[in-house]
C-alpha cells in the first residue's frame, strides 16, 4: 500500500516535470495533418501518433533554417567564456581558499553576492557600454558580459572545492623545498582539476541557457545563439513552425540534461553555501 | 636567524595577484554598471546618443503615475509569491518521495531535472505551444475528461495568463528546490530521526515536528534563489505572453526591456529595473543572516 502511494507520487512528479518534453518529442516527429487538429475535436487524441512519425521537421530545422549557425555561434561563445572564466576564477578561488586568511571568507561571500545581481538590472547600463565599445550585434558583447555571471559563482565553487581538498599535499611540497609560487604552479593544478571541470560545465550550461543579454545585444539572425534564435527567429511573422521549433528545443535540451545529471551534486554544494555539508 | 623571504613565498602578494583579475572584472563589469543603472534612472539618457542630462526624480514620478508600471509591480509580486509557494509545497513533497529507493529512480531523477537543465527560452516556447489558443492539449484533456465545457484562452485572458506564468515558473524551479531539500534531508543526523521513531512518532509527526524545522535553512536557500530567479526573469513572460494581452501581464523585467531597450528610453527603463532591488535586498539580507546562523549553529 505504502509502495503504491510512493510510485503514484513519483509518477505524478515525473509527469509534471517531463510532460513538456514528451510534448516536444511528439510535436517534433508528428506529421502536420496529425499536429494541427484543433483541440476542440475530442475524437482526435493528441497524446499519441495517429499517423506514422516523420523526419520532415528535423529536415526543415537542419536544412532550411539558421539552426546550425546558431549552434556554431553558441559554441564560439562557450569556448571564449570558458577560457576567460577558468583563467580568472580558478586563481581567485585558490587565493580566497588558501592565501587570504580570514578576510578571504568575507571577500568570497561578497563576490558570490554579485551573482545575485540579475541581467535584467544590468542590461540597461550594458546597452550603453556595448554601444560605446562598438560591440552592438556582435558575439564580442556576449563574450565580454557573460563572465560577469560565471566568474562570481565559479570563484565561489573553486573556493568551496579547495576547502574539501586536504592541505597536506601542498604543505609536504613546501617542506620538500618548493617555494609557495612553485606549489601553486606545479602542485595545485593537479589537485584542482575536478574543480576546474565543474567550472567548465557550469559555464557551458549558463551560456547555453542565457537569453536576456543575447536578446538585448544581438539582432542579426545569423549572429544569434541557440537559446535566442529558436524562440525569436524560428517564428516568422505569425507562422509558427511548431514541429521544427520543438525539434530544436529537444535537440538542445538533451546534452544539457545529461551534463546536469552528472554534475548536479557539485552545483548544489555551491548553491547551499555550506548550509548543507555535501 | 630568519631567511629573507622572496616574493615567491609571500602569501599576501601571491594572494592579491591571483585575486586581482576577478576583483577587477567584478568591480568594472558588475559594480560600475550597477551604480550606472541607478544613475541612469535619474537621467534622460536615450539609446543611440551618448549625451544625457540629469532629470532628478522625473522618471520615477512618470512611472509611479503609470498604471501599466503599477500593474507590472503587482504582477511581479504575484508571480514570485505564487510560484514560490507552489515550489515549496512541490519540492518538500517530491523530496520525501525521492529520498526513498525505488525501481527506476535514476530515470525518474533524470526526468525530474529536465526543467532545470533546459534553457528558459526553449521551455517557454514549448509551454507557449502547450497553451496555444487552438491546439492546447490542456484544453483537449480537460474537455475529454468532462471538466471543461467552455474554452480556456490561456494566454489571451489576463487572469489565466498569470496562472500560466506561475505554473511555468514553478515548473522550472521546483526541481532545483527539490534537489536542495534532498541534500538537506541527507544531512539531518540519523540519530535524531531514529530517536523520534523509538519515541513513537509517526510519518507526519516526524515530518512536521522534526524534519521540517531542521530543514528550514535549506528550504530558505531554495526559496531565496527561487525569488531571485522568478522576480528578475524576463524570458518566460517575454515569450509566453509578451506582456500582453494589452500589457496586463507585464512584469518589471519585461516592462524595463520594452521601455528601455525597445523604446530607447534608457532612463525610464533603468528606473523600472531599480524596483527589482527591494526583492534582491531582502534576499541578500536573509542569506547573510542564514549563513551566520548556520555557522553559529555548527560551532
Amino acid at each position: 500500500m505504502k509502495r503504491v502511494a510512493l510510485y503514484a507520487a513519483a509518477l505524478g512528479f515525473i509527469a509534471f516535470a517531463g510532460f513538456p518534453f514528451y510534448w516536444m518529442l511528439l510535436t517534433a516527429f508528428k506529421q502536420n495533418r496529425d499536429l494541427y487538429v484543433g483541440a476542440f475535436d475530442t475524437q482526435h487524441v493528441p497524446w499519441i501518433f495517429n499517423d506514422p512519425p516523420t523526419l520532415e521537421h528535423l529536415r526543415l530545422l537542419f536544412g532550411q533554417t539558421d539552426f546550425l549557425s546558431w549552434v556554431w555561434n553558441t559554441l564560439v561563445v562557450v569556448v571564449a567564456v570558458v577560457v576567460i572564466t577558468v583563467a580568472v576564477a580558478v586563481p581567485a578561488g585558490y587565493s580566497l581558499a588558501r592565501l587570504s586568511g580570514r578576510w578571504g571568507e568575507s571577500l568570497g561571500m561578497g563576490i558570490f553576492f554579485t551573482y545575485l545581481i540579475p541581467p535584467t538590472l544590468l542590461f540597461i547600463p550594458f546597452a550603453r557600454l556595448v554601444s560605446l565599445l562598438g560591440l552592438q550585434d556582435s558575439l564580442g558583447a556576449l563574450i565580454l558580459i557573460y563572465p560577469t555571471m560565471t566568474i562570481p559563482f565559479c570563484t565561489w565553487l573553486v573556493m568551496g572545492f579547495l576547502r574539501s581538498v586536504p592541505w597536506e599535499i601542498e604543505e609536504q611540497a613546501m617542506i620538500d623545498g618548493y617555494s609557495r609560487l612553485a606549489v601553486i604552479l606545479k602542485v595545485a593544478p593537479r589537485l584542482i582539476v575536478p574543480g576546474i571541470l565543474t567550472v567548465v560545465v557550469f559555464t557551458f550550461t549558463l551560456v547555453m541557457q542565457e537569453f536576456v543579454y543575447a536578446l538585448t545585444f544581438i539582432s542579426s539572425v545569423d549572429k544569434m545563439t541557440v537559446s535566442l534564435g529558436v524562440p525569436i527567429a524560428l517564428v516568422r511573422g505569425d507562422v509558427y513552425h511548431w514541429g521544427a521549433l520543438m525539434a530544436a528545443a529537444l535537440v538542445t535540451s538533451i546534452p544539457l540534461a545529461i551534463v546536469y545529471n552528472l554534475f548536479i551534486d557539485r552545483f548544489i554544494q555551491g548553491f547551499t553555501m555550506g548550509a548543507v555539508k555535501g | 636567524m630568519i631567511a629573507r623571504r622572496s616574493w615567491a613565498d609571500r602569501e599576501d602578494v601571491l594572494g592579491a595577484a591571483m585575486l586581482a583579475p576577478a576583483l577587477a572584472y567584478v568591480l568594472l563589469l558588475v559594480g560600475v554598471p550597477f551604480v550606472l543603472a541607478i544613475a541612469l534612472s535619474f537621467s534622460n539618457a536615450a539609446a543611440g546618443s551618448l549625451s544625457f542630462g540629469w532629470v532628478g526624480a522625473q522618471n520615477y514620478a512618470a512611472i509611479l503615475a503609470d498604471p501599466i508600471f503599477l500593474r507590472s509591480l503587482r504582477n511581479t509580486a504575484i508571480v514570485t509569491v505564487g510560484s514560490q509557494v507552489l515550489v515549496v509545497v512541490l519540492a518538500t513533497a517530491a523530496a520525501q518521495v525521492f529520498r526513498v529507493a525505488f525501481r527506476g529512480k535514476r530515470f525518474a531523477r533524470f526526468v525530474l531535472l529536465l526543467p532545470w537543465a533546459v534553457p528558459v527560452s526553449l521551455a517557454a516556447i514549448a509551454w507557449t505551444w502547450i497553451f496555444d489558443s487552438t491546439f492546447s492539449v490542456v484544453n483537449w484533456t480537460l474537455k475529454t475528461a468532462g471538466l471543461l465545457h467552455g474554452w480556456l484562452y490561456w494566454l489571451g485572458d489576463p487572469g489565466l495568463a498569470l496562472v500560466a506564468i506561475i505554473i511555468v515558473q514553478a515548473w522550472r524551479i521546483f526541481p532545483f528546490a527539490t534537489v536542495i531539500v534532498l541534500a538537506g534531508l541527507s544531512s539531518i543526523p540519523q540519530e535524531v530521526v531514529e530517536a523520534a521513531i523509538v519515541d513513537g512518532a509517526g510519518f507526519w509527526r516526524r515530518l512536521f515536528r522534526i524534519e521540517l524545522p531542521l530543514l528550514l535553512p535549506v528550504v530558505a536557500v531554495a526559496v531565496l534563489f527561487g525569488v531571485v530567479y522568478t522576480a528578475t526573469d524576463l524570458g518566460v513572460v517575454y515569450i509566453l505572453t509578451g506582456g500582453g494581452p494589452a500589457n496586463t501581464t507585464q512584469v518589471l523585467p519585461t516592462l524595463a526591456f520594452q521601455r528601455g531597450i525597445q523604446g530607447s528610453d534608457l532612463g525610464q527603463g533603468a528606473a523600472i529595473a531599480v524596483f527589482l532591488l527591494p526583492f534582491l535586498v531582502v534576499v541578500a539580507v536573509a542569506m547573510l543572516r542564514l549563513a551566520r546562523h548556520t555557522e553559529v549553529g555548527a560551532k
